[in-house]
């Protein structure tokens, strides 16, 4: 019977080819006919290349086959993967996203020479001193006076803001953009936001309810899902 | 049982050695029986301060060591019959001190004295780490400079995950015309940044220096400004209330107007 049924199914869409991969049959199976139908259509040279996005269904592939399916499409064909889509992922991921997604509230001070990390987002309820450092994967908000560093997205996310009650820090980082306070002493702000400006490329610190305009999904746990 | 205070403040030269003196002499005088150790191997100071320095036989690490007994270690002061001093050694290795070692003598005093007072090296390391180990409570000393609140800061960040209650704080070497121009920083501005219970505030006094050099804590002058705060911090050590003193002297009316439309700016 499976061997009627195809295991690949290819289909033109506006975004490129989708190759929906049947999730009942084995990775050694999968292979071998993806290795027959890349090997049937031959494309010549000149032509452009295609942007190939992969459904696997509810198969969930190591890194290593997902490598491997990925090296044999574009060995053979003139073809770029655009995208490996998934229904299923492991407990450990889930766990991590979960993380990713979630707000760590913490009541402390974070002093001098004391570092607090935090996957997600951070909820400070405390001050962060001169010479304090708090860092997040998220955004940070601190519910007290920033004094030290504060470093929202570190993983590389530039969508990551930070807000606190006062704000008047040695350095503000996000992602990989870092600003500091200017070499006069300044006063500082009250419920104040600082993000990244796309236009200026640059962290600029701006009203808390402008940023909210800005960055209208800051609170919303469905985006980030979406977004992974 | 006695009670184990260390003093303590990160950065050098912000006046531990000196709190130290001055807090054992004034619990001293209110009758306490108090005990003073010096941790500061190598650069012991707090003998000098006390003016026992001539009676030094033993210290510290002949105790630890096991090269003499712990009470004839101890000397007594010559002013007080109950107090007594600990002091450090100049030229024995460091490392002989420990904190098991350091524990076991605060043990040891602890049932014989109302107070041991601690006077901790600078510095966050293993010296820091000794003083630290036999105390029950801390007072963190500052200056109201940034570099020493900044240390302040660090070193009550270390003394959080020390099994202690949390430390006190003392903000020496005040000069009110400094803070009044704006040129040093104000004490609430240092107690809210630390956001730890202020035990006292002590000015800027000659007469400290003065007391140093002739090894007579300033604590037994009866009304400089230096010595009645360090004693208004001994009696809320014992359980006391006592108002924080007042720096301001007598102003005119054009000066605290001076003082108003500058706040408001």
């Amino acid at each position: 019977m499976i061997g009627n049924k195809q295991i690949i199914t290819i289909k033109g869409t506006r975004e490129g080819l989708s190759l929906h991969m049947d999730d009942a049959c084995s990775f050694e199976e999968l292979l071998k006919e993806l290795e027959e139908k890349l090997a049937a259509n031959r494309i010549d040279s000149a032509d452009q290349i295609v942007g190939v996005h992969i459904q696997l269904g509810n198969r969930y592939l190591e890194k290593e086959q997902e490598e491997l399916l990925c090296r044999m499409i574009t060995s053979k064909q003139r073809l770029r993967i655009e995208s490996v889509h998934s229904e299923v992922i492991t407990k450990q991921a889930a766990i991590e996203w979960k993380e990713e997604a979630e707000v760590k509230a913490v009541s402390r001070v974070v002093r001098s020479g004391q570092v607090l990390e935090v996957k997600g987002d951070l909820l400070l309820l405390g001050d962060v001193n001169p010479g304090g450092c708090v860092t997040a994967t998220g955004n940070i908000f601190v519910m007290g006076n920033l004094l030290g560093i504060a470093h929202a997205g570190k993983d590389g996310n530039t969508d990551a803001v930070i807000a606190a009650s006062y704000m008047n820090p040695t350095q503000l980082r996000i992602a990989s953009y870092i600003s500091r306070a200017p070499d006069h002493e300044t006063d500082g702000v009250y419920m104040e936001c600082g993000h990244i400006d796309d236009e200026q490329q640059k962290i600029i610190i701006d009203r808390l309810q402008a940023v909210v305009r800005k960055r209208p999904g800051i609170s919303s746990f469905e985006r980030r899902m979406l977004n992974g | 049982m006695g009670e184990a205070i260390v003093i303590t403040s990160g950065k050098g030269g912000v006046g531990k050695t000196t709190t130290s003196a001055n807090l054992g002499t004034a619990l001293a005088l209110m009758e306490k029986k108090v005990c003073l150790i010096d941790t500061d191997i190598g650069l012991r100071n707090l003998d000098v301060v006390m003016g026992l320095e001539n009676r030094i036989i033993y210290d510290i690490i002949d105790v630890i060591i096991g090269r003499c007994a712990l009470k004839q270690a101890l000397i007594k002061d010559k002013r007080f019959d109950h107090l007594y001093l600990l002091p450090a050694a100049q030229t024995s290795d460091k490392s002989d001190l420990t904190t098991e070692g350091m524990e076991k003598i605060v043990a040891e005093l602890k049932p014989e004295f109302d107070y041991i007072i601690i006077d901790c090296p600078a510095g966050i390391e293993q010296g820091y780490k000794n003083a630290v180990a036999g105390a029950d409570k801390a007072i963190v000393v500052t200056t109201p400079e940034k570099p020493s609140v900044r240390d302040a800061d660090r070193i009550i960040g270390l003394l959080e995950q020390e099994d202690i209650e949390p430390p006190k704080l003392i903000v020496n070497r005040i000069r009110n015309h400094m803070v009044e121009d704006g040129d040093m920083l104000e004490v609430d501005e240092i107690v809210q940044v630390l956001s730890i219970d202020l035990l006292g505030i002590v000015a800027d006094d000659e007469q400290v220096i003065k007391a140093s050099n002739h090894g007579e804590p300033v604590a037994f002058q009866p009304n400089t400004k230096a010595s009645i705060a360090y004693r208004n911090i001994a009696r809320r050590i014992l359980g006391e209330s006592v108002p924080l003193m007042s720096f301001e002297d007598q102003k005119g009316m054009f000066s605290r107007l001076k003082k108003l439309f500058s706040k408001s700016k």
